[in-house]
């Protein structure tokens, strides 16, 4: 995207601001690893413009001292699509929540993956409202109790992975707020890649919805929750490092290595088939039953729409006659009153 | 009749095309029309069509209009009533029967007055009787059947036949006005350039109509309207969404920016968004977005990071870019806002006129929430102020509202060709690159504009949004600190002033009354007073473009008349902000809310009426 590199160091990304999320809130570890993220880029900070919605996780641009833009409930993606529209150099991207991007905001979401804008989308899935105080989100699983469902909910969550592959997605990733190092690897594998990149991250709100990913985070259980996949490796997971997957008819299997099942029976990952068909059953993974996956699920590339409006651009700019405004006030039919 | 009596010598005429929704009138119209811009003569149209695309065939429902006033001096209106009609079938007649002017001409296709479809229609039995078109001459031809016999030669299949129905009709009226045909014998030929049978079809056809007329001369007269005498130059004809999309192409040009545009496709505005994706040559970035939100909203984007940026719409579409236009109001974001009235509420009247969104650009948001608001008034002014509106968004950091309609988005008139360089520069409050820290909302003390940081520029980074922020830029609760921002908006708003224009009357500088107008009535009640004055009525206008700010001169214009009317396509809007900025004095009103112009009759005789109280 550009020449010049530049040595940062976290700290150069932080801002003045005090960050006010609740003390214990995953957004803090967020903010840490998308700051590293930021300093290994090695991209001159000017590039970079954080757009976000509305929600705790939106107040996100305020703490970093790149150009940020904090903007109304739901809009954010279709502000980030204007921005890297205009000016296809910057490194833009968009922080998000799961109210922000899968209620208000659905309608510019799905758009923004589907046109493939060059943007990296951060969404930050803690399956609850938290700035509003505790209302059930799009994300919340089907009985949830929250304030405006005293009796649980009687609807199907969204699951993020499938509905960005459905809308076309090209990158969809998924990694959990306190892991930091996965974390900044997958933020900076999604500022390199050239379209819409989305990466859900798993946050724990510890106010209205403390724990919700526990099992998923905690030291005892997380290696048995949850698969780390990399690309070009065998999908095995477990303490031991003594499970795996492998397709079983049309589904995936979890499965132990061992009596006769060895490491070449394990699928192994490719993030760059183009083909959605198992990214879609991995990113549907869910504990019990499969380890939720993390990592880098799909990673396609397809060109994006703004490169490509670039090339039209140029293109028609080449063969048209019409040069500047004055050429086209005379084009077509005119006459002269003498 | 001897040729020279038939001959009908005219200062100006109206012609009024009208048929099926299905029948070719609005292009009928428009190469009428640009025929005699060719000519010579001064022209207005103005284009009448159903919202929908195919309206039931044969009923008063599915009539589509196409009205074109030609003359030898200025023509400000499509004129009132017709002098000569084009009727294709009995719902035509019996949809515009009441705008012809005695004496005046019916041309109709009397194949099309078959028993069915005069029922279809809604007349009982004969639409002449009942309607009392012996008032009128009427030339009754056989237009179907001799079309048929014109092509029946061709080996073309009888739908393509009888689509060529209306170039006989437009042979005819060429005819009748001593136009020639080449002009839309060069459009037939550029336009199917690809399928040489439809242009021979056509032109035999249009040739046909010519004959035909003069064959049966006798009954015809001859209208001759000689060209206008108009300043010298270069002309074309253009319409106001198209002169809407270039006025902003030559502001981005003269800013040095990229222009971009985020919108949704409504009528009557599509016609912006569709006449700007087709200027890539000039580098325009131009967006169909999801919704209408993410119109603005991917426009304010592309604001934050550098362009002239712009929105189009019409009213519901305006409704839902509320709550973003709040958020460039607040993070003083240069953006227009271009909202192309239609007939209100909700969805409305969608192809039909209207003024009465007025409120809803001044005041329809959450929250204290001044924006600029400014009205073209003529199909051709819309580029001076698209111009003018992106100058001011661009040169003082603030949304701008600009409110075109239906009636001057679709019409079109000759325009004089305006130089590159006789239009202002634009000069943005652009921050270069630096290293000394940048305080987003520091302001010029006179101005009270704060200056443009775009994303790129190095050493300008800081952050901007829709919580109320300090001068530095800090989220801030602090009571005196939002009312002092508050404040700050809307007093740099009122600033704008400083670009405003003097409020010019038309007429003179005190009298019996001063009509007040605004945006798209203009013409009307320009040939309005003007005839009024010839009468000898103390009558003169002062119409307005610019409507937040004001004019400073406004109060001062108005106190030099005894009775102040307001006139305008709504129930009573410019005349409620009127009241409120000047309470002590007095207006009168003149409305019409039926989604179409005024009629200069209508107008005359209400400001006799209240002339006479
Ligand atoms: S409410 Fe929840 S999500 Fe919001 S800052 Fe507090 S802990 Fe974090």
């Amino acid at each position: 995207m550009n020449e010049e590199i530049v040595e940062y160091s976290p700290n150069d990304f932080k801002s003045d601001q005090e960050v006010r999320w609740c003390p214990g809130c995953g957004d803090h570890a967020v903010l840490a690893a998308i700051i590293r993220a930021l300093a290994e880029l090695k991209i001159p900070k000017e590039k970079f413009a954080f757009i976000s919605g509305i929600g705790c996780s939106s107040r996100f641009p305020y703490y970093l001292s790149t150009y940020g833009f904090h903007g109304i409930h739901g809009r954010a993606s279709a502000i980030a699509t204007g921005v890297k529209i205009a000016n296809h150099d910057l490194n833009v991207w968009q922080i998000t929540g799961d109210g922000d991007a899968m209620a208000i905001g659905g309608n510019h979401f799905i758009h923004a993956v589907r046109r493939n804008i060059d943007i990296n989308i951060i969404l930050f899935n803690n399956q609850i409202y938290g700035l509003t105080k505790g209302q059930y989100s799009p994300t919340s699983f089907r009985g949830a109790i929250t304030k405006t469902s005293p009796f649980g909910t009687v609807e199907e969550p969204f699951s993020v992975g499938e509905l960005v592959i459905g809308a076309k997605g090209k990158f969809f990733a998924r990694t959990i707020d306190s892991n930091v190092h996965l974390s900044t690897e997958v933020y900076k594998q999604a500022a390199l890649h050239e379209g819409t990149s989305v990466v859900e991250v798993l946050q724990n709100c510890v106010i209205f919805n403390d724990g919700v990913h526990k099992e998923l985070t905690d030291r005892e259980t997380r290696d048995e929750t949850t698969i780390v996949l990399k690309q070009g490796e065998p999908m095995i997971f477990g303490k031991n490092g003594d499970k795996g997957l492998k397709l079983d008819g049309l589904k995936l299997k979890v499965v132990k290595l061992g009596n006769g099942i060895t490491e070449k029976d394990i699928l192994v990952h490719d993030c760059e088939e183009n083909n959605p068909g198992m990214h879609t059953m991995l990113a549907n993974m869910r504990y019990p039953g499969y380890p939720v996956a993390l990592g880098v699920i799909r990673c396609v590339s397809a060109p994006t729409y703004d490169m490509s409006v670039e090339s039209q651009i140029a293109k028609i700019q080449k063969i048209s006659k019409i040069k500047n405004v004055a050429d086209l006030l005379k084009s077509g039919s005119t006459w002269e009153a003498k | 009749m001897s040729k020279s009596e038939r001959v009908i010598e005219r200062e100006e005429v109206v012609i009024r095309f009208s048929g099926d929704s299905g029948d070719g009138m609005q292009l009928t119209g428009t190469l009428f029309s640009n025929t005699s811009a060719l000519f010579g003569n001064d022209l207005l149209t103005f284009p009448d069509y159903p919202a929908e695309i195919r309206a039931p065939q044969g009923t008063v429902g599915g009539v589509s209009g196409f009205q074109v006033h030609v003359g030898q001096s200025e023509v400000y209106t499509p004129g009132d009533f017709a002098d000569v009609l084009v009727a294709m079938n009995p719902a035509a007649v019996k949809a515009n029967s009441k705008y012809i002017r005695d004496g005046g001409v019916i041309i109709i296709d009397e194949d099309n007055f078959t028993e069915k479809n005069i029922k279809k229609a809604g007349y009982e039995k004969d639409p002449i009787e009942e309607d009392r078109l012996d008032r009128y001459n009427i030339i009754s031809a056989p237009i179907t059947t001799l079309v048929r016999e014109t092509l029946k030669d061709l080996g073309l299949d009888p739908k393509t036949v009888i689509r060529t129905k209306n170039m006989f009709a437009l042979g005819m009226v060429y005819f009748l006005f001593g136009r020639d045909l080449e002009y839309t014998e060069e459009y037939l030929k550029s336009k199917f350039s690809k399928r040489p049978e439809i242009i021979e079809a056509n032109s035999k056809v249009l040739r046909a109509g010519y004959h035909y007329a003069e064959t049966i001369e006798a009954m015809t007269p001859i209208y001759k309207v000689s060209p206008a005498s108009i300043e010298k130059g270069l002309y074309r004809t253009i319409d106001g969404n198209t002169a809407l999309s270039w006025g902003f192409l030559a502001a981005a040009e003269k800013a040095g920016l990229g222009l971009f545009i985020g919108s949704y496709p409504i009528t009557p505005a599509s016609g912006i968004l569709e006449t700007l994706a087709a200027r890539k040559d000039l580098g325009v970035k131009s967006f169909q977005a999801e919704d209408e939100i993410a119109g603005i909203c991917t426009a304010l984007g592309a604001s934050f990071a550098g362009n002239l940026a712009i929105t189009t719409t019409s009213g519901p579409g305006l409704a839902l870019k509320s709550e973003a236009i709040g958020l460039a109001v607040m993070t003083e974001l240069p953006i227009v806002i271009v909202n192309v009235q239609r007939g209100g509420p909700s969805t409305g009247l969608p192809t039909k006129t209207e003024q009465a969104d007025l409120m809803q650009a001044l005041y329809g948001r959450n929250g204290e929430c001044p924006v600029v608001v400014m009205a073209a008034s003529t199909p051709s002014n819309c580029f001076k102020y698209a111009f003018e509106a992106a100058r001011i968004a661009l040169e003082h950091m603030v949304p701008v509202i600009l409110l075109s309609d239906g009636f001057l988005a679709n019409g079109s008139e000759p325009w004089k060709i305006p130089s590159m360089d006789s239009l202002p520069e634009i000069k943005p409050p652009l921050v270069k690159e630096g290293d000394d820290v940048f305080i987003p909302y520091e302001r010029d003390p006179k101005t009270l504009i704060r200056r443009w940081a775009i994303p790129g520029t190095r050493g300008r980074e800081h952050r901007i949004g829709g919580l109320e922020k300090t001068v530095k830029g800090t989220v801030s609760y602090i009571p005196e600190n939002h009312e002092y921002m508050v404040k700050m908006r809307a007093e740099k708003v009122a600033r704008v002033v400083t670009k405003v224009p003097d409020l010019q009357t038309y007429g003179d500088n005190e009298g019996d009354m001063l009509l007040i107008g605004w945006g798209g009535t203009y013409g009307h009640l320009l040939t309005s007073v003007r005839e009024l004055r010839k009468e000898g009525r103390k009558v003169s206008l002062a119409h307005f473009n610019y409507i937040n700010p004001l004019p400073a001169n406004t109060a001062e214009v108005f106190s030099g008349f005894e009775k102040l009317v307001v006139a305008e396509l709504n129930a009573g809007q410019f005349i409620r902000y009127l009241r409120m900025e000047f309470e002590e004095l007095k207006f009168k009103q003149i409305n019409k809310i039926q989604g179409l112009p005024f009629t200069c009759k209508e107008i005359k005789e209400q400001c006799v009426k209240l002339l006479e109280e």
